[in-house]
């Protein structure tokens, strides 16, 4: 059984319905650890070694957050920043974090549509997502197309229920090690990676 | 002190003990195990007590005199203003419904119209007393019944004074003084200038309350002698009652008047928690008379007529009762709870019938007979809500969940401040610019008064006193913030806290760290040590004012205080094993060689490599010295 750890950032968690769906009941769910960095470090002052002993128990990293300016909320960039040090995470003897799964599952106002060559955005969210594979490729780890819910300001109930089922399925498969990491790889968006082989169709 | 005050004394408190207990392990409430401990010491079975049952009840009533101060006391007026509906509505609708058909009935039974308007104004009066001790001991007085309750209560006890100006222009010849020897100033007077009396006398209570007890009460509050405010509480209430008697009106309603007025004064707390546990021995004593003066004779004499009487009286109460309670929709059981609750003749009857009594309104064989009325349906009220809770409710009830509802006679904050010195001002500054409201307890009556003047929610009295914790609403609120000065204070309200109320988060300032200390050994988690931030904080200048980057020492600030909380944590246990005894100031030194050791051995700050590409750098040093 794998341990999954969400590292989740969000400033406005209160005000977030699609985080707050995505989220409801994540305590109680068997080998899944929520560390809600907005909650443990208000002041911006991240105690490194908790975070350390928290990577090192867990085989599998979720950096969850909604997409701000195209990357992540700040405190998240702080955790980046602080606690893969070097000599640790990357670096000379830098191995702790060697062969870890790592990836993004993010929130976004626009649609996947917006997020093209020709779109509005005009970059894929993969390319915005550059600086987090390029992180994790540096610490050794394995990093995985994001899983993510887009057009959440026109969500309906229904659809926001579709993506949260998505979700519990992607960590009740993490968890029972019931994942291929080739055939992930090779999606661009792990809700794709999802679909087909969970039956959940897209409404 | 006579023997026989001791020996009345004795039995009375020694009824109060024995039978009290016995009925609340019987699940029947207090107020009826002080009536059946009155039955039984009476002169009917035991004997312990002879018709001077008669004068103790007398002297008894005072607990309903305090009774109502403290109802007075309760009824802010925004509180009257925002029940005006249900007041006016229901109680008006009971009152004069049970009146005019208590009036007819009387009327045809060959009453003269008189007679039977005073008996159906004095039988509309339900008990006050009975009713609001049973339902705060229930529990009840949040719910839809309670609070129809006491709407129609107050309604009765505030027409009760009308009804008093009333009677005397009913009386046939009221050139005949009664002679009951106590003389008043209303006596021997026209009717109308006994009315006129009244209403001075009323005026009077008001005014006097706003302009003379309340600077009063403050001088009083300077002087800072707890006993000296419980003896200005029970002159208040004592000279009220006097002056009221003197005029020759129902002192119970001088000093609800008194209470109104007062209710909205800075004071109102700590005269609550002042006069509530002589109300409480009072009123049960008042109970135990009502049981003892019951006329066993009179039943087994005209076992019928009284026996009718009460049931006749009782249906016709309860029936009124119930539309009433249709009218203003109450659902089934509460409506249920509602009408038998009320369904018993009050204390205020006894005053009514003795003083028709004295207007020659009503015979004596009729006053006796309707005085014992009054006492048996009150020793049946409590019966019938029990049989109401033990057979009608567990069949056809459907027990409403206590709600609370926001806009209750007595909004309870969710937070108590204790202290509102320049630690808790600030705090509850910081609170209510977030929408927090919290209730303020604090001492000094002249920062009370100029923080009600602010607009402050702020209550006079003493916060470790149980009483007034538990009227600031130490049962409903969720956090208690001790913020008083004085750290036995602090320690001393702790203690109680969470012995009384261990639901409450308790979260305590700490002067210093031996404090901080004391309060870990008492098992507080929360405590905030008032010279730890602001001391880092400055240290945070010092070091920016040298010329160090803000945000690095911001971060030095945070790293320490993190520090020092948790060494504080570690050291605590710890200063307990030097067996001998040290001195304060010797325990103060050796606290600072400990920190300052550890200090040394753990640098909170210089350890701070955040950011730090010092090492990186060194590393494509090395590679480059390699290649």
């Amino acid at each position: 059984m794998n341990k999954i750890l969400i590292l989740f950032a969000h400033p406005r968690f209160e005000k977030s319905k699609t985080n707050r769906a995505l989220l409801k009941n994540i305590e109680q769910r068997q080998g899944v650890t929520l560390n809600d960095l907005y909650e443990q470090y208000p002041d911006f002052n991240i105690d490194v070694d908790r975070e350390k002993e928290l990577l090192l128990a867990h085989q599998i990293i979720i950096w969850h957050h909604p997409l701000y300016m195209y990357s992540a909320p700040a405190l998240l960039k702080q955790w980046i920043d602080l606690v893969l040090e070097y000599g640790w995470a990357h670096g000379k003897d830098g191995d702790f974090l060697k062969n870890k799964i790592i990836f993004n599952a993010i929130t976004a106002g626009g649609t996947r549509e917006v997020y093209a060559p020709g779109g509005y955005n005009r970059f894929t969210i993969k390319e915005f997502l550059v600086p987090f594979e390029q992180t994790a490729t540096l610490c050794k780890m394995i990093y995985l197309p994001p899983f993510a819910v887009q057009g959440t300001h026109l969500l309906t109930g229904e659809t926001l229920q579709h993506h949260v089922a998505l979700y519990s399925a992607l960590l009740d498969r993490l968890v029972a090690g019931d994942f291929d990491i080739e055939a992930m790889k090779k999606v661009e968006y792990l809700n794709d990676w999802l679909l087909p082989e969970t039956g959940l169709a897209k409404p | 002190m006579s023997n026989i005050f001791l020996h009345d004394a004795l039995i009375y408190l020694a009824a109060a003990v024995v039978f009290v207990p016995i009925a609340k392990k019987l699940g029947m409430g207090s107020v009826l195990g002080y009536l059946l401990g009155g039955i039984i010491i009476g002169p009917f079975f035991l004997g312990f007590i002879g018709q001077e049952g008669k004068d103790i009840m007398h002297f008894a009533e005072f607990g309903v005199v305090m009774m109502l101060f403290l109802i007075g006391l309760e009824l802010e007026p925004s509180n009257f203003w925002r029940m005006r509906n249900l007041i006016l509505g229901t109680g008006s609708v009971q009152l004069c419904t049970t009146t005019v058909l208590i009036f007819a009935v009387f009327l045809f039974i060959g009453f003269s119209w008189q007679a039977a308007l005073a008996c159906g104004l004095a039988l509309a009066m339900s008990s006050t007393a009975i009713v609001m001790q049973t339902l705060r001991e229930k529990g009840l007085t949040r719910t839809e019944s309670g609070k129809s309750s006491f709407a129609v209560l107050l309604f009765q006890d505030i027409a009760v004074i009308p009804i008093l100006a009333l009677l005397p222009l009913l009386a046939f010849s009221a050139v005949h003084a009664p002679a009951t020897g106590n003389a008043t100033l209303l006596s021997g007077q026209p009717g109308w200038a006994q009315t006129l009396t009244l209403l001075g006398a009323v005026g009077l209570v008001i005014l006097s309350g706003r302009f003379v007890i309340v600077p009063f009460l403050r001088f009083i509050a300077r002087i800072h002698l707890r006993e000296l405010f419980t003896a200005a509480a029970l002159l208040i209430v004592i000279g009220t009652a006097y002056i009221m008697m003197l005029v020759g009106l129902s002192p119970a309603l001088g000093t609800f008047l008194a209470g109104v007025v007062l209710a909205n004064s800075e004071f109102r707390h700590e005269l609550e928690s002042d006069i509530e546990p002589f109300k409480g021995i009072l009123l049960g004593l008042f109970f135990i008379s009502v049981g003892a003066s019951i006329n066993f004779s009179l039943i087994v004499n005209n076992p019928l007529k009284i026996v009718a009487l009460v049931c006749g009286i009782i249906v016709i109460k309860a029936s009124v009762l119930f539309l009433t309670g249709k009218l203003s929709r109450l659902s089934f059981d509460q409506n249920l709870l509602f009408t038998l609750g009320l369904a018993q003749v009050g204390e205020f009857a006894f005053v009514l019938f003795s003083f028709s009594h004295q207007l020659n309104i009503l015979s004596t064989q009729w006053t006796d007979m309707m005085m014992g009325v009054t006492a048996i349906s009150m020793t049946v009220t409590p019966l019938l809500l029990l049989a109401n809770e033990r057979f009608i409710f567990p069949r056809f009830g459907t027990k409403e969940k206590e709600e609370k509802e926001a806009d209750d006679i007595d909004v309870h904050n969710p937070v108590i401040i204790a202290g509102f010195g320049h630690f808790g001002s600030t705090l509850g500054r910081f609170l209510r610019a977030n929408g927090i409201n919290a209730t303020i307890l604090d001492n000094d009556s002249d920062r009370v008064d100029l923080l009600r003047k602010m607009g402050f929610k702020v209550f006079y009295g003493d916060a470790t006193r149980v009483d007034i914790l538990k009227s600031a609403g130490a049962d409903e609120a969720r956090v208690l913030i001790a913020a008083i000065d004085s750290p036995e204070t602090n320690y001393d309200l702790v203690e109680k806290t969470k012995k009384l109320f261990p639901h409450l988060t308790i979260m305590v300032r700490a002067r210093s760290r031996l404090d901080a200390y004391e309060l870990i050994d008492m098992g507080v988690k929360d405590i905030y040590r008032e010279s730890l931030d602001t001391s880092v904080r400055l240290g945070i200048d010092v070091l920016i004012k040298l010329g160090i980057r803000k945000y690095s020492a911001t971060r030095a600030g945070q790293n320490f205080i993190k520090y020092d909380e948790a060494a504080m944590y570690q050291l605590a246990p710890h200063r307990h094993d030097q067996d001998t005894y040290i001195f304060n100031t010797r325990e103060q030194i050796q606290l600072q060689e400990q920190l300052l050791t550890n200090d040394r051995e753990v640098n909170p700050t210089l350890n701070d490599h955040a950011w730090d590409s010092d090492l990186v750098v060194n590393k494509f040093a090395d590679d480059g010295s390699e290649h």
